[in-house]
């Protein structure tokens, strides 16, 4: 499938910064059978590739705002619901926006909880300026420093099978930073309406609102 | 329910909380928290998580309510500033929100870095879609929080209950 690169993104740079895989693809593949996670997203691309991959389905928690929230939406998700795997998806912009959670997170260090992070190096939704990632800051080194044991990061198509299984593992907080090219995400038309995405979430998963 | 006489309200408090079920408790490290921190950590029936900042409890407890857990933030007025945008979750999403208030900046305080936010509580909180109720005697600890759990989790709303300090006692510098 071709990426569609925006206007105004250096291609070349990207490329030469290692952002290659098609996020069309390589989201799918990292994740698997999308019915065996509770998922949680960052506003923006992530929450389209997820919507995009379920359909909008009920056990996914997609948002518009709220940056910077879904990783610790996911950690109490996750202490919430022990018998369940929770995967939080989300962008670099997103998670950088309240990296700090990292720490919150690995000192809680739940086994079901994994953490995707799709990094383009870019604000998908502002124009496409550089993110931090793009200008040197590395992701999976912060999440390490931060006490998270168990990281990866996924630049490569052979990277994907080793990257999926940690996803899976369930031996503690997995933290994976799948690199993609700056190029658009799926188009997908999804629930915008927060209050309407909680009570549809709490009513598959509960059986109630 | 009224604390058994010799009590501290902050064990009535943590008791109170715990016999409605909540079993996450988020918090940025505060003084006026102290016995409610120290309780969860010793307890081993709850999640007590430590916060590098506040807005990451306003989410957390958005994700325990997606679980169907209840939580609580504890934090002190200063942190509530750092939970603005992250209350769109309160407001727009509807998430029920339980938020135990320790004030600063307000009275006896004598550290005026602690004015501007602690001044500014109420009418950002409630900026934000919170409803606010303020504790100024120990008698009223345990039936305003009992009135908030249940305006929370029955009735679906965002509530902060601030600890005054004139229940808390302002801190000498």
């Amino acid at each position: 499938m071709a990426m569609r690169y925006p206007q105004g993104v250096d291609v070349a740079a990207a490329i030469a910064a290692g952002f290659v895989l098609d996020r069309c693809e390589a989201v799918p593949a990292l994740i698997g059978n999308p019915d065996d996670f509770l998922m949680v997203t960052g506003l923006a691309g992530t929450a389209r590739d997820i919507a995009a991959l379920t359909h909008d389905g009920a056990q996914i928690y997609t948002m518009a705002g709220a940056m910077g929230g879904a990783t610790m939406i996911g950690l109490g998700l996750a202490l919430a619901r022990p018998d369940k795997r929770v995967l939080v998806a989300t962008g670099d912009g997103e998670i950088l926006m309240n990296v700090g959670a990292l720490a919150t997170v690995a000192v809680m260090n739940p086994a079901n909880l994994s953490i995707l992070v799709v990094d383009n190096g870019h604000y998908g939704e502002t124009g496409w300026q550089k993110s931090h990632t793009s200008l040197g800051v590395d992701l999976e080194r912060i999440a390490i420093g931060s006490g998270i044991q168990r990281t990866r990061t996924v630049a490569a198509e052979a990277e994907l099978v080793e990257g999926a299984r940690l996803l899976r593992e369930g031996n503690g907080t997995a933290f994976v930073v799948l690199r993609v090219a700056p190029a658009e995400p799926p188009a997908f038309k999804r629930n915008f309406d927060p209050a309407a995405c909680r009570v549809r979430f709490r009513s598959a998963l509960l059986g109630n609102s | 329910m009224v604390a058994v006489s010799g009590e501290r309200w902050q064990d009535a408090l943590y008791d109170l909380l715990r016999r409605h079920d909540v079993t996450q408790f988020a918090y940025v490290p505060d003084a006026g928290h102290r016995i409610l921190i120290d309780r969860s950590l010793a307890d081993p029936a709850v999640h007590s998580v430590s916060l590098t900042t506040e807005e990451e409890g306003v989410a957390l407890l958005a994700g325990a309510d997606l679980g169907g857990a209840r939580g609580v933030l504890l934090m002190q007025s200063s942190g509530a500033g750092n939970c603005i945008n992250m209350l769109s979750l309160a407001k727009g999403g509807r998430f029920p929100m339980l938020m135990l208030v320790s004030m600063r900046g307000d009275f006896g305080e004598g550290n005026p870095w602690q004015f501007p936010m602690g001044q500014a509580v109420e009418p950002v909180l409630q900026a934000m879609g919170v409803i606010v109720l303020r504790v100024e005697r120990s008698d009223d600890v345990v039936p305003t929080a009992e009135a908030a759990l249940t305006m929370v989790f029955q009735s679906g709303n965002a509530v902060a209950v601030l600890l005054t300090q004139r229940l808390l006692g302002a801190k000498a510098f």
